[in-house]
């Protein structure tokens, strides 16, 4: 009965609308999880961490409360500026080390002062869409820097376990950081628009516009900008990108910040239609991640139209058995994972 | 280069080691008398999680696969012995039983969906698996929900029923020694040694006869059955059971305590159990009071020590404490038996038979309709420019990259569509052109993996040592071909302090112990100086004299005219010249080939 509902004219296209928003936005996901892997073989479990971070600031941006991102950002600023140069000295170069050292602090003081500025000011919307892009966007090359950066020659399994440690690190700090309770983010756009039958919220629209929108521009990107085509070179062959001149590290770099500018941007997005809480963050990072396997952690559109899916399946599910939805979600793992293992033959490789 | 810990190592005077372990044993023994209670719970869950993580130790360290979900395998032991005891009055003997069937089934499948890929969709499984059962074990009104089951009954003993923590305390332990040791067994047998080359890629286990497949599966059940054991002693010793220690999180967890343990050693998983599980109970007290509020704060400081320890020690901190240990004597074990040898075929029959072999990449035909053949008893060498197909047709004869077209025959049976292997088992082996070794393990265990296929001790009976027979004749054969390739004096070092040279010749020992009828040679001399050249050389001269069949393939023209009976030379991926090393020498083909004579010369 329950089941049969679901075909019901006036709930259908309601839970078909939610499942394309959230789906889109896992499909965001599903497309940096891809690019960290393809480029740097680190399955990047932390990237709903950067999803809550998203939203949570912005939250706190809200309240006009300056947001513990803040100080999290500046200690991993002293930690990557403290390796690099130590890196520098140790290469006799003393003197590019203290200059690393003296422009992070440089830096560091101007974020702290520009949000210690602004946060009370309590500017419009847009403005602090930016400015949580700009506490969150740069943890990503951070976080590169002070925890895979050194394990880079390390195995694809080393690099999980420490996206896993890194995973258990963040969710922690979201709560100290925000505290337990959920929050939600005010809406970009309010009222609705109707289609014929289906009416969607303009939120709704605009998610999945900006959604289409971001992937066009990572199109561009990879097909069109010289960046691009480096990174699409180092996910092709590691070692004859490094020959050509592609430092693995600056690609790395790259391409943690696109993922941190993803996931940041995806948390906003979604922000408006979930509650949002410290741990939220891996349960919708992995929603990407399915979408990332039934791509093979390979193919960009197969991950898109895979995350997407599961976002509908979601919604479809939360409505007749909400207890197990993310049962369902989860064994989907399952039967797709068998299905490639039959699918796709297996390559002997030697890791080590 | 050093030539450390020559054969005196058999003999060191006292089993220091054997020592110290007696003095653990017995203080674990004393613990649960002489601590506090509160202590006594605190050391019951210590030795509980130690069984998980020895099964993550055998998985992740020594094959090098990783699960997140062993606490959702604990989960099915408790809930399986939870269910079964207080709603159908089970006993709780048979109950373990009942947990292990289900985990194992559960595990196999899970297994058998993931394990054929690279080895990162495991883990990925394992994580959408633990996060399901949880929402299961919550969802289920007859497990309880997520309020659990109470009122489990104790685990009865010859009428002694084990309630205090004291008592049980002594089945914990128990549990963790039978696990151990058996872990220890294993590790120190024919499957442990297979698990072992599996962590350097599948290619050298399956040249030599393992399965590899079967292997994972086989081992991801047991670390699956080891954590089933150590739920159903958890849900005995709480007495009540819900979905929160089976959640993702504390299987992460497990895994956590394994990195920083040492995860190649089961002792490590052992200190890693210890450190993480005291350390969260000295966090749970300092950190809300530090930060001013309630929550799982410990996770933080888990996750920095995890990340330091892959930067820093990526090993674990196991290995550090083995550095001030006294080593581990290597006992031989009295030979009773030998292994039983293969019959060798006649000198001059026909033994290996390549007939029109293709194998085409794409629209590449990178070997093109070669066909040559060997006989019992002599050196055959196949040369040829780079690029020439020479790599292809020897992955082509020993089943690493089946033909596309041809036939290619071993002793009279057809083996053009075999695995690596059954190709092996037929009486080929062979040696790699990147040398393949275990560096951190003996000459003599390196050597004995060679005697793989020879062997038939099981996973079982690895575990129970139940193999000991076997496992002395393959010792003894390994240590008879170390010294029949000169290295015999090294047996006890480690194969990492070898230089290349030597490395090779330990592959050729390796392959030897496999009693083969024909050795197969990837570039054995590439890489080396002109010294160990000639050492080769005479070696594999006096091997060819006992009456092993040579094939090899090498770029070293002196090397292959001073040693080879008879040459096949290839360019293009096609057949060039067949003959004795003058008539190669003499061929105008040959050497256009090599030398781009010019064409007037050549022809001239």
């Amino acid at each position: 009965m329950d089941f049969l509902q679901l075909f019901d004219p006036t709930i259908f296209p309601v839970l078909a609308a939610d499942g394309l928003t959230n789906g889109a936005v896992y499909a965001l996901l599903a497309l940096a999880t891809v690019l960290v892997f393809a480029v740097t073989r680190v399955i990047f479990i932390p990237l709903g961490e950067f999803v809550v971070f998203g939203t949570l600031t912005l939250a706190s941006l809200q309240l006009g409360k300056v947001p513990g991102t803040l100080s999290l950002l500046l200690v991993l600023l002293g930690a990557a500026a403290l390796m690099e140069a130590l890196t520098w000295v140790r290469r006799g170069q003393a003197g590019r080390g203290l200059l690393t050292l003296g422009g992070a602090a440089l830096l560091g003081a101007a974020l702290w002062a520009l949000a210690g500025w602004a946060v009370p000011l309590k500017p419009p919307l847009w403005g602090q869409v930016i400015l949580t892009l700009l506490l969150v966007a740069p943890l990503g090359p951070l976080i590169y820097r002070t925890v895979y950066q050194p394990l880079q020659n390390a195995t694809v399994l080393v690099l999980l376990i420490a996206s896993v440690a890194l995973h258990l690190v963040l969710t922690g700090l979201a709560l100290v950081f925000f505290g337990p309770e959920g929050s939600r983010t005010p809406p970009f756009a309010a009222g609705n628009v109707t289609l014929g039958q289906v009416t969607l919220s303009w939120q709704s629209l605009l998610v999945i516009l900006v959604s289409a929108l971001l992937m066009l521009g990572l199109y561009f990107f990879f097909d069109r900008t010289m960046p691009g085509k480096a990174l699409r070179a180092t996910a092709v062959n590691r070692l004859g990108a490094r020959l050509v001149g592609i430092s693995p590290s600056s690609a790395g770099t790259l391409t943690f910040t696109l993922a941190a500018v993803i996931a940041g941007l995806g948390g906003m997005l979604i922000g408006p239609s979930v509650a949002m809480t410290y741990d939220s963050g891996f349960l919708i990072g992995l929603k990407g991640f399915i979408g990332a396997i039934i791509g093979g952690l390979v193919s960009y559109p197969l991950a898109a139209v895979g995350a997407v899916l599961v976002g509908l399946i979601e919604s479809f599910a939360s409505f007749s058995l909400s207890a197990w939805k993310e049962v369902i979600v989860f064994t989907l793992i399952l039967p797709v994972l068998l299905w490639r293992s039959l699918t796709t033959r297996h390559i002997p490789e030697d890791e080590e | 280069m050093s030539r450390a810990g020559s054969p005196s190592a058999r003999r060191t005077g006292l089993p220091l080691r054997a020592l110290l372990t007696g003095a653990a044993v017995v203080v674990a023994l004393a613990l649960p008398l002489v601590l506090p209670l509160f202590q006594v719970t605190l050391l019951v869950n210590v030795l509980i999680f130690a069984v998980v993580v020895t099964g993550l130790v055998l998985l992740t360290g020594i094959v090098g696969l990783t699960s997140f979900g062993q606490a959702a395998f604990m989960g099915v032991g408790a809930y399986t012995t939870a269910v079964l005891t207080t709603q159908a009055g089970w006993s709780t003997w048979l109950t373990l039983l009942a947990g292990f069937g289900v985990t194992a089934l559960i595990a196999w499948l899970l297994g058998l969906m993931t394990l054929r890929m690279q080895g990162h969709y495991l883990p990925l499984a394992t994580i959408a698996w633990g996060i399901s059962l949880y929402y299961v074990f919550g969802n289920t009104p007859a497990l309880g929900g997520f309020t659990g089951l109470t009122d489990i009954p104790p685990v009865h003993f010859f009428g002694l029923s084990l309630t205090s923590p004291r008592t049980f305390a002594y089945l914990a332990l128990v549990c963790l020694g039978v696990v151990a040791l058996g872990a220890q067994f294993l590790l120190s047998s024919r499957v442990g040694r297979a698990m072992r080359a599996l962590r350097g890629g599948p290619l050298v286990a399956e040249a030599f006869g393992v399965n590899t497949f079967r292997l994972r599966v086989q081992v991801f059940v047991l670390a699956a059955l080891m954590a089933s054991l150590a739920g159903w002693l958890y849900a005995h010793s709480q007495r009540f059971v819900n979905p929160t220690p089976f959640s993702l999180q504390a299987g992460i967890e497990y895994l956590f305590m394994a990195v920083v343990g040492g995860s190649q050693h089961v002792w490590g998983g052992v200190l890693g159990a210890g450190l993480i599980t005291l350390l969260r109970e000295w966090l749970r007290d300092l950190l809300p009071a530090l930060i001013g509020a309630q929550g799982n704060f410990e996770v933080i400081v888990f996750g920095v020590l995890v990340i330091l320890t892959l930067q820093f020690a990526r090993r674990g901190l196991w290995p550090l404490i083995e550095r001030v240990l006294p080593r581990e004597e290597v006992r031989l074990l009295p030979e009773h038996s030998r292994l039983p040898e293969r019959g060798k075929p006649q000198p001059g029959t026909p033994l290996l038979e390549v007939a029109h072999a293709l194998k085409t990449f794409g629209g590449l035909r990178a070997v093109n309709d070669v066909s040559f053949e060997l006989r019992a008893g002599e050196i055959l060498g196949l040369i040829g420019p780079n690029g020439a197909g020479k790599s292809t047709l020897f992955n082509l004869i020993t089943g690493v990259n089946p033909a596309t077209g041809g036939r290619v025959t071993f002793a009279g049976q057809d083996i053009t569509r075999a695995s690596a292997g059954q190709i092996h088992r037929l009486g080929v082996a062979r040696t790699f052109q990147h040398v393949h070794l275990l560096p951190d393990l003996t000459l003599l265990a390196n050597t004995m993996m060679g005697g793989y296929a020879r062997g038939r001790a099981g996973m079982v009976a690895s575990l129970l040592h139940l193999e000991r027979r076997e496992e002395a004749a393959l010792q003894h054969e390994a240590l008879r071909q170390l010294e029949r390739v000169g290295l015999g004096e090294q047996a006890f070092t480690l194969a990492g302090n070898l230089a290349l040279g030597q490395q090779r010749i330990l592959e050729v020992a390796r392959a030897l112990v496999a009693d083969p009828t024909l050795l197969l040679l990837d570039e054995p001399a590439a890489g080396l100086r002109y010294g160990e050249k000639m050492e080769l050389v005479a070696l594999l001269k006096r091997l060819r004299d006992e009456g092993v069949t040579i094939l090899l393939v090498e770029h070293d023209m002196d090397l292959v005219m001073n040693l080879v009976d008879r040459l096949v030379v290839m360019n293009y991926g096609e057949k060039l010249a067949e003959g004795t090393p003058a008539e190669i020498r003499a061929n105008a083909a040959v050497r256009e080939a090599y030398l781009g004579v010019d064409m007037a010369e050549g022809a001239a």
